[in-house]
């Protein structure tokens, strides 16, 4: 996902620009507050390790491989604002240096590879620790829900950054539909081995994961194998989230879910939008069969990952101010 | 994903291009970039330009323009998709060799793959000419916070170390047979990740007891560098000053 | 300049409550070279990183050339404490050697003509001065080992402490290592498992066990002492004898 020069608008890149070097300023003041003189040594070195870790192939299904994105694993070890930095350096460094990912992308490729991963992931992973026990079992099957949903949130940003910016006539639904059925797939492979990686860690060094630092040695202890259930809740929700929203790109004949928005006042029935016509890239517009239902599933997933990266944010906030971390 | 060894990104000549700072080549690359990135996609002269540009630069730095065709390889995966678009893309369509390709799409693969490739290669020019630890440096002298580009150096200093050590565990599994064809298969990588992560996190551990030894604070002690000179930015601001020219006119013109 | 150390009953234990020195004493005169010697675990990597201040002791006191080792003094402990970690790689952080050599110095203030003064003193003295420019990833072992050296002479030390100086070097690599440290007139700390190392550079050994110390003499009597060495899982080199490396001592 390290998107050359060119590949969005000059306007989608300056807002995504401005909105990234805000977000990584603030992320590097509140990692120095956190790891204050060790800040430097210890995301240094856990930043080689992202950095090595992305290198990481992993069959995703006869032929085709993915590989790993790492933030929302780099949010629930280091915590969330020390895995923005991490990654970011991550990404500005493949830049610069490897010619990985234009320059001029370097606003949308930021966002989506480091920002939105590590706290919209962790916000996701705070989300799906409540849902379990608190044992190291729970922050495991937490971690791999929130690593699949960091993946798929990435692809949903890009897709909306598509739709301002689009610089090929490509229309929103079928690069949503494209990137996002693919990264649900690929975020199984980044759940399934960041869950089992931060396994690894928890099982030498439970001290070394951030996300699980409000557990006893006792809950710690508690290793009983939930995983099963963990995955079953979770595959369920990765099949309704799939569907619902998906299904209504995937179809041509999506009557039904329109019909409920129409009566339902989401959307006024048929046309477009005056509003779709100004800020929206014309491309990215254009051939959508229904674009004022298009623009609000656009709406209505933006809003989820935009307050899933403000949830993280806060979070960050908070447990810096020295709250009981994670606490749930 | 392109990733290499420094001394495959590093051309190691005494060109004048070599000799500039680290930040003014930075600034070099950036006012080459930004032009290239908003120049509407049919001045196709204006490619043309900057592109003559970018191979005059990698001239007089003594790069083979081999070189830089080999590190461009590395876009193939994006430039494939490029190609992809005019067969999906809407649009009025034309048709070349059997197969109806959309107008607009055309135009949409030529932006890409026109902006693609001359931002990669300023990139590729800047790692050729720069080492990656000055370029680093260079950041710092633009400004960029203190706390980022140490970090960022400490990243590159243990890239090689972590990345090796990640090459001997996938030999140490290799050779007991371990090859994963599903993803079922993959827990062994994924611990081993994890293992990877406590060594480089008690690694880390250990460098800031190396560091607090030699009499570290907090904030990195700020070595000395060479300035750039007057002659060098004006040397820089030519060519920018000839990237942002073209681009202005572009945008009149079209 | 060199300074003497002492430590009195100093006691530690690891986070996780595992007791690392119980109630350690020991007493180094100003230039004397010490080996420590001991089984793994034995406490002696703690007891070298409570020498500067890495590690704080629950109880007891630790004093280097009279100045307490305690959070106020830390910045001069630092500068007169020099101290070789057993990971090379782990003190060579920065991009080249040169500025590896010149981040101490500069942490305590010194610029300019009197820092590269000290840093190509320090070079000189290890004879790094050819791979000074090169970055730490790029150096063999011994170079490495020589580098992380320079780091801590360009702090102009009064006490040397080295955690296994000579692991993993190859036989020309442990010869120039006994040669420079021979040269070096500050106090010296040797942790090492390299018995006939601790023979040939220090005329003194103490010997560590569950952390303590339990035996503190010549170093070739402890060597010579059979009981002792088995009772603490230490043992000569095969085919060593201590007969043959110390004749015409």
């Amino acid at each position: 996902m390290h998107a050359p020069d060119g590949f969005l608008n000059a306007g989608t890149a300056v807002v995504t620009g401005a909105v990234s070097l805000g977000t990584v300023g603030f992320a590097l003041k509140q990692s120095r507050e956190r790891l204050k003189e060790k800040a430097v040594p210890l995301a240094g070195i856990t930043a080689a390790f992202i950095f090595a870790a992305q290198m990481f192939n992993f069959p995703v299904a006869a032929g085709t491989t993915g590989h790993l994105l790492g933030g929302a694993l780099a949010a629930i070890l280091l915590g969330p604002s020390v895995g923005v930095v991490v990654v970011t350096i991550v990404v500005v460094v493949q830049a610069l240096a490897f010619a990985d990912g234009g320059l001029t992308a370097l606003g949308y490729n930021v966002l989506n590879m480091a920002i939105i991963p590590a706290y919209a992931g962790y916000a996701a992973f705070r989300f799906f620790r409540r849902m379990f026990p608190k044992s190291a079992g729970g922050v495991i099957g937490a971690t791999g829900l929130a690593a699949w949903a960091s993946v798929v949130m990435s692809a949903i940003a890009f897709s909306i950054e598509w739709l301002f910016g689009a610089t090929a006539p490509v229309s929103f639904d079928d690069v949503f539909f494209a990137m996002v059925g693919i990264h649900a797939l690929i975020g199984i492979g980044e759940g399934v081995i960041s869950a089992l990686a931060v396994g690894a860690v928890m099982a030498s060094r439970p001290d070394l994961v951030y996300g699980a630092s409000d557990l006893t040695r006792d809950q710690l202890a508690e290793t009983k194998s939930m995983k099963m259930r963990t995955f079953v809740i979770g595959g369920v929700l990765v099949a309704l989230v799939l569907a619902a929203v998906v299904s209504q790109f995937a179809g041509d004949n999506p009557d039904g879910l329109e019909s409920v928005a129409e009566e339902t006042g989401i959307i006024e029935s048929g046309g477009d939008h005056a509003l779709a016509d100004s800020v929206f890239a014309d491309y990215a517009t254009d051939g959508i069969s229904n674009e004022a239902l298009s623009l609000a599933i656009a709406g209505i997933v933006g809003t989820v990952v935009t307050l899933a990266v403000v949830a993280g944010i806060f979070l960050a906030l908070r447990d810096n101010r020295g709250r009981d971390p994670a606490a749930v | 994903m392109g990733t290499g060894h420094s001394h495959a990104l590093y051309v190691h000549e005494h060109s004048p291009i070599h000799r500039l700072t680290p930040e003014a080549k930075i600034v070099a690359a950036l006012g080459m970039v930004v032009p290239v990135a908003i120049t509407p996609r049919e001045q196709v002269w204006a490619f043309a330009l900057y592109a003559s540009l970018i191979v005059t630069v990698l001239l007089v730095a003594r790069v083979p323009i081999r070189f830089l065709g080999i590190r461009l390889l590395a876009l193939t995966p994006f430039l494939a998709f490029a190609l992809f678009i005019p067969l999906i893309a809407t649009g009025e369509t034309i048709e070349i060799w059997g197969l109806a390709l959309s107008v607009e799409g055309l135009w949409g693969t030529w932006n890409i793959l026109a902006k693609a490739t001359l931002g990669a290669s300023v990139s590729i020019a800047l790692t050729a000419t720069t080492e990656v630890p000055d370029i680093i440096r260079g950041l710092g002298i633009l400004r960029v916070p203190a706390l980022f580009t140490s970090i960022a150096s400490f990243m590159i200093r243990y890239l090689e170390l972590v990345t090796d050590e990640l090459g001997r565990t996938r030999v140490a599994m290799t050779a007991r047979g371990y090859d994963p064809k599903w993803l079922s298969q993959v827990k062994p990588i994924a611990s081993s990740a994890g293992a990877l992560f406590v060594r480089s996190y008690e690694r880390g551990e250990r460098v800031h007891a190396a560091m607090l030894s030699r009499g570290f604070t907090g904030v990195m002690p700020r070595l000395e560098h060479r300035v750039t000179t007057t002659n060098e930015w004006l040397q820089v601001t030519v060519l920018v000053a000839i990237c942002v020219g073209t681009v202005t006119i572009a945008l009149i013109v079209a | 300049m060199s300074a003497g150390i002492e430590l009195r009953q100093v006691e530690f234990a690891y986070p996780d409550g595992t007791p690392a020195l119980r109630g350690t004493d020991l007493s180094v005169g100003p230039g004397e070279r010490v080996a420590v010697l001991g089984p793994n675990g034995a406490g002696k990597t703690t007891l070298a990183l409570h020498l500067n201040g890495i590690l704080v002791p629950f109880a007891g006191s630790i004093s280097i050339g009279g100045l307490e080792v305690v959070e106020s003094n830390f910045p001069e402990v630092r500068r007169r404490v020099g101290m070789v970690f057993q990971d090379s790689n782990d003190q060579l952080f920065m991009p080249t050697v040169r500025e590896d050599v010149a981040f101490g110095p500069a942490n305590l203030g010194w610029g300019g003509d009197t820092l590269e003064g000290r840093v190509d003193a320090a070079l000189a003295a290890v004879e790094g001065t050819g791979f000074a420019d090169r970055p730490p990833h790029h150096l063999s072992g011994g170079e490495k080992r020589r580098a992380a050296l320079a780091t801590v002479l360009a702090m102009e030390p009064d006490v040397l402490v080295f955690d296994e100086p000579s692991a993993g070097l190859d036989p020309a690599g442990r010869r120039e290592l006994v040669a420079t440290l021979r040269d070096l007139p500050m106090t010296q700390v040797i942790i090492t498992h390299d018995l006939s190392l601790a023979l040939e550079l220090c005329p003194r050994a103490v010997i560590m066990n569950e952390g303590r110390v339990v035996a503190d003499g010549a170093t070739r009597d402890l060597l010579g002492n059979g009981d002792l060495l088995a009772a603490n899982r230490l043992e000569l080199p095969y085919g060593f004898s201590l007969v043959e490396a110390t004749r015409g001592d």
